[in-house]
């Protein structure tokens, strides 16, 4: 009974059809890791719905029926997901005490198969931020190191993951807040294509490059996550109405003809040399595995983070318009004499810092006379870094670069250095800005620390990217339990 | 002498007749009880997405085609970024900086009034104000709207009213809008600058809260007057937005604008750019059928009616269409529109009922027409006839089973003429002393014995060979 979170979904479903384990005990051992963890990684537990529901099942197996792979399985939702009848903080002030009256489509169709959500993880405050310290309830830890950050902004969901405290997790990503936290936490995490995954639910950070997608212990499990959330919505206009491959099925511990395209360049420059290392590392392995290996050239990687802040911070200016406490919300127990009086003080208090900083960037970035210097340029060379993105993929079947630039930070150490902390998210978000899926795999770690890479696929081509990564992952070359590296 | 003159534009918002609201299902109904008719996306809730609704577009695609646009085959939504407490998002979704119309045109008398543009977007919620506080209704938030802007070709506050009109007559005929002013279906705005005549324009100043068409007139002249009178007395215009007070008909200033106001617009992210296909645009111009001018003049040439009474039957369309099919089998111009116009109108008004209600069939009013025109029923007994003609059976079934014909023959007539004026002996000879006004008296008293079934003119003959 030991780490059996450590365990696949596929390795639960099949004790669970054997009648071995009870959906109970899956969330008993999940609740009493959560309980005597200090990793700060949940806001909300959904205790009671969960053993509820866990009754059902129980139910519903004893009668015979045959249940679906993700049936009784454990799963955290970071807390900018809707779920209805529960609270969505944002980790914000703001919405201390705001409880949805929907649910977000990506946990409707979770439950549709069985899956219990069993609470919902913290996050940066509005999901703005790279280390999950701008939560208005405090940071989330390092599970391997406490006094290092987890990343973010989804680090309480990664850290639960590799924390054991839940068998996967849903996390969103902006401009890299699923794969740097999956890096920093040793785990999987996958940003599908933008628009691949529903955003209805989604609180809004950046609405043309939100994504959400699974964060978990191996492959496998992404691909069930993915393949059972992803496919198009008539509540999201920009979902894509491809249909969706069966992602598992996908899965076999034979691949030929691969190429990956290895893009260092300019990048490595900017690079710390631990992360370098373990990169070097990583691909002298995948030389004895038949892969081919070509290096890639793109350039502008410096440009990005400039392009990504002023697309984001204008379009989370206007997203987060409409926290005034008038019909939810913080309102605080002043009356106020003027109307900017209230605006003022609602969004002063109920907004943390970095929140503010990024509403004023945004601000400033499209108003008129300064919006043709700023969002209408990062808006055309947005365009300039796909097309470069594309070239890239055209010859080559995956691209390979870090996804953090750095080791994990100790908490405290950039919180007020907010560039830098901006500059943590150079290698992610070239890829937002494309709207590719990218998936970070953990692949090794220095001084105690995980260190994640990322393969990143051509647009709608994450069976790709799953595929080659389950191969390297059985090759013992990618893998969530990172001693074993 | 200098010689002022003023240079108007308007803004026209119009709510389209769509079922539900612009990006989500809710009923497009503000009327019910406030609150009722909202759901997590147009009260803004936190990851709720705007998803678009098809008949606003075809709606706002053929009122474009019917002002004469040129409609762009692409329409992208902007974000227009302000505060205020009826707006849930904290932005207005607005196809304006792209709009789905441009370039079109509205004919009032001798000149053309150019229609810069037309785009959709959603209306905003109300604010209830109470003693000491504001409540917020989102009923409306996110109804479908269009907005008409004009360029400024309008001089005098008599062509607004006649833009106004003639554009919400053409909203109401291609079934785009009921167009109510009141019920703030239409809301209009209109700008105003005056300068002296050969010099650079004024500084522009718009009024809100104009509750009816008549009153955008009214608000026009109040503005044109006392911005001529301020530059009269050397002062300057400030840049403002205007309210109009209904009760004492004037203006007051209710925000001044130092600078344009700064909406910081940009590509609204939600959603996808709308494509109009040529076959939407093929399909609605279809649907727009005979305009109200066209219409005018082909009735003025079929039916030779005098303009005034084709101006009223085309001002609405059920009204025209009704004319229209009772002539198809009255077949006689002048009894039908005046018994239309005067009689049937006026028992529609009687009861409040809406010409649209109107409870009386085509078939039934042409075949009362055609008694009337047959001989066989008065005037009188027709309008008479017209509150029991919803009962089954048809109006010549009716006339005879109450017997209601028409009374002609003479020798009847004289008989019942007689009888009034033995019953009347005093006016008979304050009529012989003089008092001709008496003569209708006795031909209204001979109609009430009948039931209105004498022929007046039988009875006038009557009267003068009897008592002179």
């Amino acid at each position: 009974m030991e780490n059996l979170s450590a365990l696949s979904i596929p390795d639960i479903n099949c004790l669970i059809k054997k009648g071995d384990i009870k959906v109970h005990e899956l969330l008993d051992k999940a609740y009493k890791t959560i309980e005597q963890s200090s990793l700060n990684t949940f806001i909300t537990l959904l205790k009671e719905e969960s053993y509820k529901k866990a009754d059902d099942i129980h139910l519903r197996i004893k009668n015979g029926e045959d249940i679906d792979i993700l049936t009784g399985i454990p799963i955290a939702i970071k807390d900018n997901i809707c779920i209805k009848g529960h609270r969505t903080t944002c980790s914000s002030r703001m919405l201390d005490n705001y409880v949805s009256p929907y649910t977000a489509t990506v946990v409707e169709r979770l439950e549709n198969k069985g899956a219990i959500i069993i609470g919902k993880t913290n996050l940066d405050e509005f999901a703005m931020g790279a280390s999950t310290e701008t939560s208005f309830y405090k940071p989330t830890k390092n599970p391997y190191k406490h006094e290092y950050v987890p990343g973010g902004s989804s680090g309480g969901s990664a850290a639960a993951v590799a924390g054991l405290e839940t068998v996967a997790a849903l996390g969103s990503d902006t401009g890299g807040s699923i794969r740097q936290p999956a890096s920093f936490c040793g785990v999987f995490g996958l940003k599908p294509t933008y628009g691949r995954v529903s955003r209805y639910g989604l609180v809004a950070f950046a609405s043309s490059l939100d994504c959400i997608g699974p964060i978990t212990n191996n492959v496998a499990d992404s691909a069930i996550l993915l393949e059972t959330i992803a496919g198009p919505d008539s509540m999201d206009s920009t979902s894509i109405p491809e249909d969706v491959p069966r992602y598992y099925d996908m899965l076999t511990n034979e691949i030929n003809n691969v190429t990956i395209g290895i893009v260092r360049g300019q990048l490595m420059d900017i690079i710390d040399k631990d992360v370098a290392d373990v990169m070097e590392d990583f691909i002298k392995g995948l030389k004895f595995t038949g892969i081919t290996l070509k290096d890639v050239t793109i350039e502008g990687f410096d440009i990005c983070i400039p392009v990504y802040y002023i697309i984001a911070t204008s379009e989370a200016s206007s997203n987060l318009a409409r926290y005034d406490g008038i019909r939810y919300g913080w309102i605080g127990n002043t009356k106020y004499d003027t109307l900017n009086e209230m605006y003022e003080v609602r969004r002063g208090v109920g907004f943390g810092k970095e929140v503010k900083r990024r509403i004023m960037l945004g601000t400033f970035c499209l108003r008129s006379g300064y919006k043709d210097q700023y969002y209408d340029k990062a808006i055309m060379v947005r365009e300039k870094i796909r097309m470069s993105f594309e070239k890239a993929l055209k010859d080559v079947d995956v691209l390979l670069l870090p996804t953090s630039p750095t080791l994990p930070f100790k908490i405290g150490e950039k919180i007020d250095d907010p560039v830098s902390m901006y500059l943590m998210d150079l290698c992610t978000v070239s890829i937002s800005l494309s709207g590719l899926p990218a998936m970070s795999i953990p692949v090794g770690y220095q001084k105690g620390l995980p260190v994640g890479l990322q393969i990143v696929g051509r647009r709608l081509e994450e069976g790709t990217i799953l595929k080659i990564c389950h191969f390297l992952e059985k090759n013992g070359l990618a893998s969530s339990n990172i001693e074993n590296l | 002498m200098q010689e002022y003159e003023a240079i108007i534009g308007i803004e026209i918002h119009v709510q389209l007749r769509t079922n539900t609201k612009l990006f989500c299902s809710c009923p497009a109904v503000y009327t019910d009880e406030v609150n009722t008719n909202v759901c997590p996306i147009c009260q803004g809730f936190p990851g709720t997405l705007p998803v678009l609704n098809e008949q606003a577009v075809k709606l706002a695609v053929r009122a474009a085609l019917a002002l004469g646009c040129k409609v762009n085959s692409t329409a992208t939504f902007s974000r227009k970024n302000y505060f205020y407490p009826d707006l849930p998002k904290g932005y207005q979704i607005t196809t304006c900086e792209h709009p789905i119309g441009e370039n079109g045109i509205i004919n009032i008398d001798n000149r053309s009034i150019r229609i810069r543009q037309i785009h959709l977007e959603e209306d905003s919620g109300k604010l209830i104000h109470m003693k000491d506080e504001s409540l917020v209704d989102l009923n409306r938030a996110g109804f479908p709207l269009i907005e008409i802007v004009t360029e400024p070709d309008i001089r005098e506050p008599k062509e607004a009213y006649i833009y106004a009109t003639k554009l919400r007559e053409i909203l109401r005929y291609i079934g785009v809008s009921n167009a109510d002013m009141e019920k703030g279906e239409l809301r209009c705005e209109p700008n105003i600058s005056v300068h002296i005549k050969g010099e650079p324009f004024g500084t522009r100043r718009e009024i809100k809260n104009l509750n009816s068409i008549k009153q955008v007139e009214e608000g026009i002249r109040y503005e044109i007057e006392r911005q001529i009178y301020m530059l009269k007395k050397g002062k300057t215009i400030r840049r403002a937005t205007l309210l109009w007070d209904e009760k004492s008909k004037i203006t007051k200033e209710m925000r001044r604008k130092e600078t344009e106001e700064d909406y910081r617009y940009f590509d609204e992210p939600d959603l996808p750019v709308l494509c109009i296909p040529h076959s939407l645009i093929k399909e609605q111009e279809k649907q727009i059928g005979e305009l109200p001018d066209d219409r005018r003049d082909r009735m003025l040439k079929q039916y030779g009616l005098e303009k005034k009474d084709i101006d009223i039957l085309v001002s609405r369309k059920a009204l025209a269409d009704y004319f229209e099919g009772v002539m198809k089998n009255s077949n006689n111009v002048k009894l039908t529109s005046g018994f239309i116009l005067v009689e049937l109108v006026g028992f529609l008004n009687e009861r409040g009922i809406k010409f649209e209600n109107n409870p009386i069939s085509q078939d039934k009013l042409s075949e009362i027409i055609c008694l009337m025109k047959d001989g066989i029923i008065t005037r009188t007994v027709a309008r008479n006839l017209l509150p029991r003609i919803s009962e089954r059976g048809s109006p010549k079934q009716l006339v005879k089973q109450l017997g209601l014909e028409k009374i002609e023959g003479e020798k009847e007539l004289e008989s019942i003429v007689k009888n009034i004026l033995n019953k009347h002996p005093d006016e008979v000879s304050r009529y012989k002393e003089g008092k001709s006004g008496l003569f209708g008296f006795f031909v209204g008293e001979v109609m009430k014995t009948t039931r209105g079934k004498a022929n007046p003119k039988v009875v006038g003959k009557l009267l003068k060979k009897i008592i002179g």
